[in-house]
């Protein structure tokens, strides 16, 4: 069985997006980059089920320009078999992302998608979800306890009451969530040598998709900012604010 | 032009961050259709007739299918394929139900989703926070349909009543997406404290309540401030509490008038959830704490002295 997992370049989860004087976007030029943490996850669980001989190969794939290759070297390194790149832009809608996804995991003939549930640059939890409808496959979002056997994952979902479990014929796409694993970090002897292995690059025409842009970004702007507090002593002092001045208690 | 608003239910009562999703739905030009899936008991009556009834609301759809409500977003989405087509909007509230949900008729009807919304400017332009809600994008669509989801915390809840609205019920037979995946279990967190999301107080504990039973201090005072209890990721890792407590850039949202955080050291991705509450409370033995920044109130103690003393101090 081949697992696809997409991965996202973004910027470091530890550092604070700034956004860019002329409103444009948030800077990401001369900051910190990172494999997006729940990409991280996927990766992850597809590389433990390989070693637990479930998977026979593990495929990242990423959207984006020349320098996001940067995160399929970390994939490599980590212990994914092979790596391709669609040259587009960075910031491709994910209805598109889902679109080459599909066409990749046709090709590949894939049998389980593992990804993020989301990018903490645009937050949009989307693509997933998108891809799995494009293939007309199961899925479940948001997943913290994955189990597959034979050609069936059970898979327990965080939803907003407590945890839901549910189970899927494979092929089928999982988004993940925090709780699902651990990810390991590579070693510098793999990180030498995912330098040396092939990066495939396709173009998006040749894969069958348009990469249309529906979306415009107006601006970006800093969100409102708050008045620094003050400091009380005690709680007693706490609780007479809150009653009193505030008037919420 | 007009709208379908997908609301949502857990079976005991409409959600409220559906009546948030109809308050954003009542800003866009166009008649409100709401859809929603129940059952044919008592309660699920009463939820349906509620959601007939809310001002704004011009016709219900009700689809009886137990499977739905479940989240069975595969066969639910094929099954609003039609149905959207019909709409220039289709809205639900960003919940982990409309999350499941909403992208995957978007991909079905091909039509580029916009997550997460706060404000809407124009038709076909919006606002939303981008990385952790440290910076707000303003977003036009050129999509002829456009699929939205809600942040409900931005739009206050539609509680008037009106007329109610007609409800038809709509037949969906299986469809081949029933096939492919099957509810086996859920394990819900009840409380008979105030929903997380909802909640007037939320009051939270991080990594610094050291151990779940600690939670017991935050429990009280919930009880005595009719508050809701929530708690950062690295409480939750750390399995103080379940997952459904989490309040964060991917946990839960909430803007309640009062936040109180306890043991809260304040990464990024906690602030994401909670940074929009109007009063926000931080008490922390670290004063260089990064919750100290956007909190009204500080107070540098040690919460296993500073609780008990607030415990006492609402007495």
């Amino acid at each position: 069985m081949k697992i696809l997992v997409p991965v996202k370049r973004v910027l470091d989860a530890y550092v604070t997006a700034r956004v860019k004087p002329d409103n444009s976007g948030v800077v990401t030029d001369n900051v910190k980059m990172s494999l997006n943490p729940f990409c991280e996850i996927a990766l992850e669980q597809a590389i433990r089920l390989r070693e637990q001989g479930i998977a026979t190969e593990v495929i990242v794939a990423t959207i984006g320009e020349q320098r996001a290759e940067e995160v399929l070297r970390t994939a490599l390194a980590v212990g994914a078999d092979k790596a391709m790149r669609v040259n587009a832009p960075n910031q491709t809608e994910p209805l598109v992302v889902a679109k080459l996804l599909k066409a990749i995991a046709q090709k590949e003939q894939i049998k389980l998608c593992l990804m993020g549930k989301q990018a903490i640059d645009n937050d949009n939890n989307q693509t997933g979800q998108m891809l799995a409808a494009l293939l007309g496959w199961g899925q479940a979002t948001f997943v913290s306890k994955l189990e597959v056997q034979g050609k069936v994952a059970r898979a327990t979902r965080e939803i907003d009451g407590g945890l839901q479990i549910r189970e899927m014929k494979l092929p089928a796409v999982i988004t993940v969530d925090l709780r699902l694993n651990e990810p390991r970090y590579a070693s510098l002897p793999n990180i030498m040598k995912a330098r040396k292995i092939p990066i495939s690059t396709i173009e998006p025409q040749s894969l069958g998709v348009e990469v249309l842009e529906r979306l415009k970004i107006i601006e970006v702007v800093e969100p409102p900012k708050r008045e620094t507090g003050i400091e009380v002593e005690s709680a007693a002092e706490l609780v007479n604010a809150l009653k009193n001045k505030e008037k919420i208690i | 032009m007009s709208i379908l608003l997908i609301a949502e239910q857990d079976g005991e009562t409409l959600a409220r961050a559906s009546q948030s999703a109809l308050s954003a739905a009542s800003l866009l030009k166009g008649e409100i259709t709401a859809v929603v899936t129940a059952e044919g008991d008592k309660t699920q009556k009463k939820i349906v007739d509620k959601l007939a009834a809310l001002k704004g609301v011009k016709k219900v759809l009700l689809v009886k299918n137990k499977r739905f409500l479940h989240e069975d977003a595969e066969a639910f989405a094929t099954a609003l394929v039609p149905i959207a087509q019909n709409f220039k909007y289709i809205v639900a509230a960003a919940t982990g139900y409309g999350k499941n949900l909403m992208p995957r008729l978007a991909a079905l009807i091909d039509k580029q989703q916009i997550s997460d919304i706060t404000e809407i400017l124009a038709e076909n332009r919006f606002r939303r926070p981008i990385y952790a809600g440290n910076a707000i994008a303003t977003i036009e669509t050129s999509d002829s349909i456009i699929p939205l989801t809600i942040r409900a915390t931005a739009f206050e809840p539609v509680e008037e009543q009106d007329q109610p609205a007609p409800i038809e019920e709509i037949e969906i037979t299986g469809s081949a997406e029933h096939s492919l995946a099957e509810f086996i279990d859920e394990k819900i967190s009840s409380s008979e404290r105030p929903e997380l999301t909802s909640a007037r107080i939320v009051i939270s504990g991080g990594r610094g309540m050291q151990a779940s039973e600690n939670f017991q201090m935050i429990e009280k005072i919930a009880d005595k401030l009719k508050a809701a209890v929530g708690a950062s990721r690295a409480a939750v890792d750390a399995g103080y509490v379940t997952n459904d407590y989490q309040v964060g850039q991917t946990g839960k949202i909430v803007a309640p008038e009062l936040y109180i955080a306890v043991g809260i050291s304040g990464a990024i991705q906690h602030l994401a959830g909670m940074k929009d509450s109007k009063v926000i409370v931080a008490i922390n033995k670290d004063p260089d704490a990064p919750i100290f920044r956007i909190a009204d109130y500080r107070l540098v103690a040690d919460l296993f002295v500073a609780l008990p003393e607030l415990d006492k101090a609402l007495e």
